[in-house]
């Protein structure tokens, strides 16, 4: 049918519209230009139209909206509410737990943000070497990344079980004990973040690698020639070239390890002693636990602002920096 | 001479032989925690509970998924989770595609203002509206409906920045003609873009797919009734059920959920692995 219609000659369609001239080659051009504004309104709505109410009934709007709840103290579901101006930005920031929310959150981003990094470039730069497997493996090591994080985290939860788990298990045969994952703050945050790393380091790994693929390699060869050894030609060839990746790394694993819920909830549920609430958990513990909705919000603002902010960092950091 | 050329070979077999090693113990990381849950959901409680840990069951034993079936009506997770993960992606690949079709090939005064405010989305997580999206919702009376589980998350910001980057390399001069044949912009996007865009949007859909089928707060949060939960959310009922957990049939419940998306992703690896990487290359 398309091709028919594609071969269909001009007369059919000049005799389709009698009211309009026949038109050749550039001519269509005017001829587009000259359509009535409104069929072009009416076609565009049509088009994006859907889209972009979307965009704004569900992200937008709430955007809006979250920033006057949070002037609120309101509970969700409750019919009334009282205008409070920043009484919960005050109480958020001088509650006694804020400091530890903000410390949790701050470890876990950078730990995952970080370690992510380094462990995926690394990753990246084993399955770029010329050796047998390495496409297996690169399947193998991205398959967690597309597993449902909830299960992720059910499935390393008997890894970690103290008694039955098999990390113990490897603990105790070099020697070690098994710390009490789940009941110690001081370890259950560490948990948390190799699972998180586990899960998405393959996804950096897999970036990484794509960027690595696309330096020549008469690039490593000529510095090698050169006389440099492996890491002086990494640090002064590849790592440059790999600046603006690292940039667009660098902004997709924050939001993303800003945002993760999934992990936290199957695991931890934010204990042991608040010791894996990060500011994205509290937000949902909060709203829909406690039921405070408005302070909820107003996590939810300072949270929404500092990533806009660290975005904003990022952006004028990489148009000095990354300019080749 | 001979002697140093000899001393360089060893040293670059050294070097290959440390590169295995670290591939391997790259993959045993992956795979051991996977291979862990397997193995769990066909042992009994006497092989689970032991110490020192017993690696393989005794048996290929079912009864786990036997009571992880009889515990919570996973037959009713499976089709939810179809369902919204099925008319999900469709409808937001459809959008995406519009949406740039009308910001690439469109006549229109506010096209880079409308582009923006798609794009600047991307900046807004979803869970920081979670609050007012619940009020709407529930305010609707769509909690423990498919519409509340998925209107929300359906419009595409960054399906239509991928499609924009794409559609912009698509050579003009076939648009032109269609164009000149009369064909309507749905017939020219519909006829002519979408088959020459199959291999982007066959990888997009994918990670739209993949992410649509995880998708585990929203769904968390709208429904509370068992019978319209999804796969995530479902999984968690066999949590702590008795205060202890039974890991033989929560292992059970996690193999059910997560091997077929691993049978997928090995399938179409190649697919899923453009799509991932795509956002990285174009943006």
């Amino acid at each position: 049918m398309a091709q028919l219609a594609t071969l269909a000659p001009p007369p059919a369609r000049t005799a389709g519209r009698p009211d309009k001239p026949p038109v050749h080659g550039a001519g269509g051009q005017a001829l587009r230009k000259r359509r009535t504004p409104w069929k072009s309104w009416l076609l565009f709505l049509l088009f994006a139209g859907p889209n972009v109410a979307l965009l704004v009934i569900f992200t937008y709007k709430p955007l809006v909206q979250s920033l006057q709840y949070s002037l609120l103290q309101w509970n969700i579901g409750s019919a009334t509410a009282r205008f409070v101006g920043l009484g919960n930005y005050t109480a958020w920031f001088t509650d006694p737990t804020t400091p530890n929310v903000v410390r949790v959150t701050v470890v876990f981003t950078l730990a995952t943000v970080a370690g992510g990094m380094v462990l995926g470039l690394s990753l990246a730069l084993l399955l770029n070497r010329k050796l047998r497997g390495t496409g297996m493996a690169r399947t193998v090591v991205v398959a967690p990344y597309v597993l449902s994080g909830v299960a992720v985290g059910l499935l390393w939860l008997f890894v970690f079980d103290p008694n039955f788990g098999v990390l113990g298990a490897m603990l105790k045969a070099v020697g070690l004990g098994s710390p009490d994952w789940y009941n110690d703050p001081a370890w259950a945050l560490p948990m948390i973040i190799v699972v998180y790393l586990w899960k998405n380091t393959g996804y950096v790994a897999l970036i990484y690698l794509a960027a690595l693929q696309a330096v020549p390699r008469d690039l490593f060869e000529a510095a090698t020639l050169d006389g440099a050894g492996p890491f002086a030609s990494f640090r002064n060839v590849v790592l440059p070239l790999l600046g603006p990746t690292t940039f667009f790394l660098s902004v997709t694993t924050l939001l993303s390890s800003l945002q993760s819920f999934d992990i936290i909830q199957a695991m931890t549920q934010g204990g042991p002693l608040e010791g894996t609430t990060t500011m994205m958990y509290q937000i949902y513990q909060e709203g829909f636990a406690t039921g405070r909705a408005g302070y909820s919000s107003a996590i939810a603002t300072i949270l929404f602002l500092v990533l806009l902010a660290i975005t904003a960092v990022q952006m004028l950091f990489i148009q000095k920096k990354v300019h080749y | 001479m001979g002697l140093q050329v000899q001393e360089r070979v060893t040293v670059k077999q050294r070097s290959r032989a440390g590169g295995y090693l670290m591939l391997l113990l790259a993959v045993a990381a992956m795979v051991l925690p996977l291979a862990w849950m397997m193995l769990a959901s066909f042992k009994d409680r006497d092989e689970i509970y032991t110490v020192p840990i017993q690696w393989l069951p005794a048996s290929f034993d079912l009864s786990n998924y036997a009571d992880a079936l009889a515990a919570v009506p996973f037959g009713n997770f499976f089709i939810n989770s179809i369902i919204t993960t099925a008319v999900g992606a469709t409808l937001k690949i459809v959008l995406a595609l519009t949406t740039a079709y009308a910001v690439v090939f469109l006549e229109f005064p506010f096209k880079k203002f409308v582009f923006g405010l798609v794009v600047f989305a991307l900046l807004v997580p979803q869970q920081i509206v979670i609050i007012p999206n619940y009020t709407l919702i529930a305010d609707l009376g769509w909690i423990n409906t498919y519409q509340g589980l998925i209107l929300p998350g359906l419009a595409s910001a960054f399906g239509t920045f991928l499609f924009r980057q794409h559609f912009l390399t698509l050579p003009v001069s076939i648009l032109e003609a269609a164009a000149l044949d009369g064909a309507s912009h749905w017939t020219r996007l519909w006829r002519f873009v979408v088959p020459i865009s199959s291999p982007t949007i066959a990888a997009v859909a994918l990670v739209s797919i993949v992410s649509e089928w995880n998708e585990y707060l929203w769904p968390l949060l709208v429904v509370d009734r068992a019978e319209m939960m999804t796969l995530p959310v479902g999984l968690t009922l066999l949590q702590n059920n008795d205060g202890v957990t039974n890991w033989g049939v929560l292992m059970a419940g996690t193999v059910l959920i997560t091997v077929p998306v691993l049978i997928v992703f090995f399938l179409l690896q190649r697919r899923i692995v453009t799509g991932l990487t795509s956002g990285a290359v174009t943006g």
